[in-house]
């Protein structure tokens, strides 16, 4: 890997932390990234499926999931997990991703992770050849192209540090509030950061200063590095190394912090867990003497720091190793936004015309564009485009539920409405109100049950027997007067259908079995067709890809009874114009049908 | 949150909770008590269980986290002849050490109050050996001698055998590295007892999350009986929030000789514990004239750095130097003014001896989340009360800070300080992080 970071990088972010995610994507736009760098949510207490975030001034939304294999698997081309786990659960949360696996960096914030796990989970990444930044950390940039959450501060911040495109610095530093200060001091002195990496306070980090420095000397838009070490710890060693071996040949500006531990003998910690000196080569004087000798650049004091950045900048530009940077155009994000209250996904009246899921009426509507109410349907209700034998079904369902005569329920409440003078659409809503688990609720019932039995494996027998403890007569079993020798031919013509155009209808095979055992006990058990639709567009949506929890979601969701409330919608308007048409007066149910049973109440 | 010390006494506790799941087949009797004082020690030896306290000989030592009591003369194990100390010697020479001010060979200077005392255990020289585990660079390291006691440390490389283990070496390599490096002069009839003895106190050391463990001397007796004469402990606490119902109420002393913590120091750790937000004060020079309120770990370790610096280039010294400490990870208003109360406070007790100004530095980097204005609004709250001090001590406030609304956070000081009469120079971004202590200090 020679850039850590790319324009195209995406990354999953392991919990919802809104502010950190908004100022990646105030970034994204502000940089004009084409995609945003965050790609899903892992959020495994939440419920919802999306976060809404702006972007720049619109909002977009981003998907969240329970865990990272559901967000890995939703977004495979994200390779960098974003860990802000606390540091109870952080060393779960990194090996569980590495042993996912597809992940090429893991950022880890937390401080404290115990020190024995953080070595496990560092060892185990750099097997996978996974770089690990942090733990303890604020994370990394590669300006112009992706950031992590809250480095760089503000977006003002970013801009004035140079941070929203790429110079030619690269950055390396263990504290991750001495990083924004190094960026502000190179922006001031240099021309700004190819690639910046705060390794973290933590005494066990994950990639440390020379993985990074080396991966530095080999990316073209690096052309010197900074390198701000801490007391405590040999690693400044290693980069000493490293040159002397000849493996890193770009100049260096060196200092290690904590200069001052050399005046006080023990018990003061001077900055992070890592910082601490067990031994004379571990202080900050020592190596930033053993530094200067390897020939990096190295300052007399902190202070002196921005000098020797200017320094070493002019003189590598005076050379000719750094060339003019092109300032380029940038989004500006309003500062005052206003969240919207609504979303929609479905269709859109912004543009000349109307669309259904991106397609204009006119293209869906007329005979001549051989769409039909089930492309529609498909459009509206699904967001795709279904082919031509699911939309013929959805159409067959349509006309199959339309109406079921007067005396069913719900057509005799929206007639009784009618006759009480009411308009068209309130007599139509009182019978719609009529359905629900009893009326036209078997479909629901049916795609349910038949599903839960099919998905456990369970035999007819022991579904039968699991509906018996559950104390429900299964949903769309029997006919009041139907049976297989005088079959109901709605139900032979929706068989007749899917056995000559769906590609298999593995849950109709199932319920066929089931029928089979009920119609042995009584006749008209039968599979009816309110059971048959239900069953049947479960096979449809698997048949179209869609997985079994979608499909439970469709069900949980009601839409199975959807397609009724659609189709038997135009019964009821029949009814209802034909009590208009017939002017029947108001109805009065006859006494002598009721019977009346009223005791005295007793007092209590 | 670090590598911290612990008691040698709570080491062997945890030794002892944990030794039948460790070290089954080897015998080790837990007969340790720590106290303060001689009556304390007196008081125990009438309680139920610690009989052995009136029946044996004993030894006393005090187990404040210092080592070489041997050569402090700080082990008592002899009145006449060794392991002949009663009770009431022991008792007695506690009361005596405690009474008065303690210097050790290293120059560390204190009060000792916390003695362990235990039986004195007879065993021979060839008896004792050297174990101990630690974490050096990436990995593990057992160490193993065939000599234990204090003559370890003169001859460290001819003595001592290193097994390296790195994170990732099974149980079995391990075992198996263990055993091909017991040092070759254990006794034959020991040397199987000791390896599975040292297998095991590895992975006692590894599980229980220490970050240092050490035995000098661990004595081998007859029937695989074991004691435990001398132990250093170091656990790792960042590993406390899983290892609490193991660890149990395990105490981190304060190194011997390092002054307690003043009230003030003990005021902040208690809020830091208390809040999401990180807040640190050590108190390095009550009398000191430059104070520090710096955000952030990394900043206020190139603060402390630039003081030394320009205080030494300019005539003073380190000493000018009060404090060290930090505040960051987004305090709240009124943490921020509590902790500003404390350092302001401080700095206003005690006149500067050379009658010259204070200094208080208010420094940052640039900030990545916290709000500086609603910090700095705590600061000031402080200001309000306490500007007249401030004044009665000539104080000189520069302030250095970026980050979110650091605009309004700099004009809301500056303001503040013009209105109550306070000498301050603010600076933003524009300006290096520790520059301000070069304004301040540059003559």
């Amino acid at each position: 890997m020679e850039k850590l970071y790319t324009k195209d990088t995406q990354a999953i972010f392991w919990n919802n932390n809104t502010s950190a995610i908004q100022r990646m994507l105030d970034y994204d736009y502000t940089i004009k990234r084409k995609k945003p760098s965050v790609a899903a949510i892992v959020a495994p207490t939440s419920g919802s499926k999306f976060e809404k975030f702006f972007y720049g001034p619109d909002e977009i939304m981003i998907p969240t999931f329970k865990t990272t294999a559901a967000a890995k698997a939703a977004q495979p081309q994200a390779d960098v997990l974003l860990n802000f786990a606390s540091f109870r659960t952080a060393y779960d949360v990194t090996m569980e991703a590495l042993d996912l696996g597809g992940f090429s960096s893991i950022m880890i914030t937390a401080e404290g992770i115990p020190e024995r796990l953080a070595r496990k989970m560092n060892e185990y990444a750099r097997n996978k050849n996974v770089t690990v930044i942090g733990p303890a950390t604020v994370g990394a940039i590669a300006p112009g192209a992706f950031k992590i959450a809250n480095i760089g501060g503000t977006i003002e911040n970013i801009v004035q540090s140079k941070l929203h495109r790429t110079g030619s610095c690269g950055l390396v530093t263990r504290s991750g509030g001495l990083f924004n200060e190094l960026s502000n001091i190179i922006a001031i002195n240099a021309d700004g950061i190819a690639e910046g990496v705060a390794i973290g306070g933590d005494r066990f980090v994950g990639s440390v200063f020379i993985d990074n420095l080396l991966r530095m000397e080999k990316n073209p838009e690096v052309k010197y590095m900074i390198l701000l070490g801490e007391v405590g710890g040999t690693e400044e060693y290693k980069v000493i190394e490293a040159i002397k071996a000849g493996k890193i040949t770009k100049p260096i500006i060196a200092w290690c912090i904590g200069t001052i531990a050399k005046h006080f003998s023990s018990g003061v910690q001077f900055g992070h867990a890592g910082a601490s000196a067990n031994a004379d080569a571990e202080t900050a004087a020592a190596k930033n003497i053993a530094m200067a000798e390897a020939g990096m650049f190295v300052p007399e004091s902190f202070n002196a720091l921005p000098n020797k950045i200017k320094e070493v900048y002019e003189k590598l530009k005076a050379e000719g190793v750094i060339g003019e940077i092109a300032e380029p155009d940038m989004n500006v994000c309003p500062s005052v936004r206003k969240s919207k209250e609504f979303i929609c996904t479905i269709s859109d009246d912004r543009g000349d015309e109307a669309t259904y899921a991106g397609f204009p009426i006119s293209s869906l509507a007329t005979p001549d564009t051989g769409k039909g109410i089930g492309d529609v349907v498909s459009l509206l209700w699904f967001k795709k485009q279904y082919p031509k034998w699911a939309t013929d079904f959805i159409e067959t369902v349509i006309k199959t539920v339309a109406d079921h005569g007067p005396a069913v329920s719900g057509a005799h409440n929206a007639k009784v409405t009618a006759r009480a003078g009411k308009s068209v659409v309130e007599s139509l809503v009182t019978g719609l109100l009529t359905i629900g688990p009893r009326f036209g609720g078997a479909i629901d019932g049916a795609a349910e049950y038949f599903k839960y039995a099919d998905d456990n494996k369970l035999t007819p027998a022991e579904f039968l027997n699991h509906m018996k403890k559950e104390g429900v007569p299964i949903p769309g079993i029997g006919h009041r007067i139907k049976s297989l020798k005088n079959p109901d031919l709605r139900v032979e013509g929706l068989k007749k259908y899917a056995a000559a155009h769906f590609p298999s209808t593995s849950l109709l095979d199932y319920a066929l079995t089931v029928e089979q055992l009920t119609t042995s006990k009584k006749e008209n058990l039968i599979l009816n067709v309110d059971g048959t639709i239900g069953i049947l567009m479960v096979d449809m949506w698997r048949a179209l890809g869609y997985s079994e929890e979608e499909i439970n979601e469709f069900i949980s969701s009601g839409t199975l009874n959807a397609f009724f409330i659609v189709g038997r919608s135009i019964g009821f308007i029949g009814h209802v114009l034909d009590e208009k048409r017939l002017q029947m007066p108001m109805y009065r149910h006859p006494m002598t049908d009721i019977l009346y049973d009223v005791q005295e109440a007793e007092k209590i | 949150m670090a590598q911290k010390a612990i008691r040698e006494y709570d080491g062997k506790a945890l030794f002892s909770k944990q030794w039948e799941n460790y070290f089954s087949g080897f015998h080790y009797g837990f007969k340790s008590v720590l106290v303060s004082s001689g009556a304390e020690l007196l008081e125990i030896a009438n309680k139920h269980g610690f009989e052995w306290l009136k029946q044996e000989a004993l030894v006393a030592k005090p187990d404040m986290l210092f080592g070489k009591r041997g050569k402090n003369d700080l082990v008592l194990f002899r009145d006449q002849k060794p392991g002949d100390v009663t009770l009431a010697q022991a008792a007695k020479w506690i009361d005596e050490k405690s009474a008065h001010n303690t210097t050790l060979l290293s120059g560390q200077s204190g009060i000792l109050t916390h003695f362990i005392v235990e039986p004195f255990t007879p065993h021979s020289q060839e008896q004792e050996y050297y174990i101990s585990a630690t974490t050096v660079g990436e990995d593990d390291v057992l160490y193993m001698s065939a000599e234990g006691g204090m003559e370890v440390e003169e001859g460290w490389d001819e003595k001592v055998v290193e097994v390296v283990i790195p994170i990732s070496m099974s149980d079995a390599d391990m075992e198996h590295a263990v055993k091909a490096n017991i040092p070759s002069d254990i006794p034959a009839a020991n040397k199987s007892a000791f390896a599975a003895f040292a297998i095991q106190f590895f992975k006692f050391y590894r599980d229980m999350n220490f970050a240092y463990l050490e035995i000098n001397p661990i004595v081998m007796l007859e029937n695989n009986n074991m004691a435990i004469l001398d132990l250093v402990a170091r656990l790792d606490d960042t590993a406390g929030f899983m290892m609490r119902d193991t660890w149990g109420e395990i105490e981190y002393p304060t190194a011997f000789g390092m002054e307690d913590q003043s009230p003030e120091e003990k005021a902040i750790a208690d809020a830091d514990s208390k809040s999401g937000a990180s807040l640190k004060l050590t108190i390095l020079n009550p009398m000191g004239r430059i104070w520090t309120m710096v955000a952030g770990g990394g900043a206020s370790v190139v603060y402390a750095d630039t003081i030394a610096d320009f205080a030494e280039a300019n005539g003073g010294s380190i000493s000018d130097l009060a404090n060290y400490g930090e505040y960051s990870g987004g305090p709240t208003t009124s943490e921020t003014k509590f902790y500003a109360d404390t350092v302001i406070d401080l700095m206003t007790r005690h006149k500067d001896p050379h009658a010259r100004e204070k200094i208080l530095i208010i420094g940052g980097a640039i900030a990545n989340f916290t709000d500086v204005a609603k910090t700095f609004t705590g600061i000031i709250q402080s200001f309000d009360e306490k500007a007249e001090k401030m004044k009665a001590h000539n104080t000189k406030i520069y302030v250095r800070r970026g980050g979110p609304n650091y605009e309004k956070g700099l004009k809301d000081i500056k303001e503040a300080a013009d209105r109550l009469g306070l000498y301050i120079e603010v600076y933003g971004p524009e300006t290096h992080v520790t520059d301000i202590v070069r304004m301040a200090l540059e003559k």
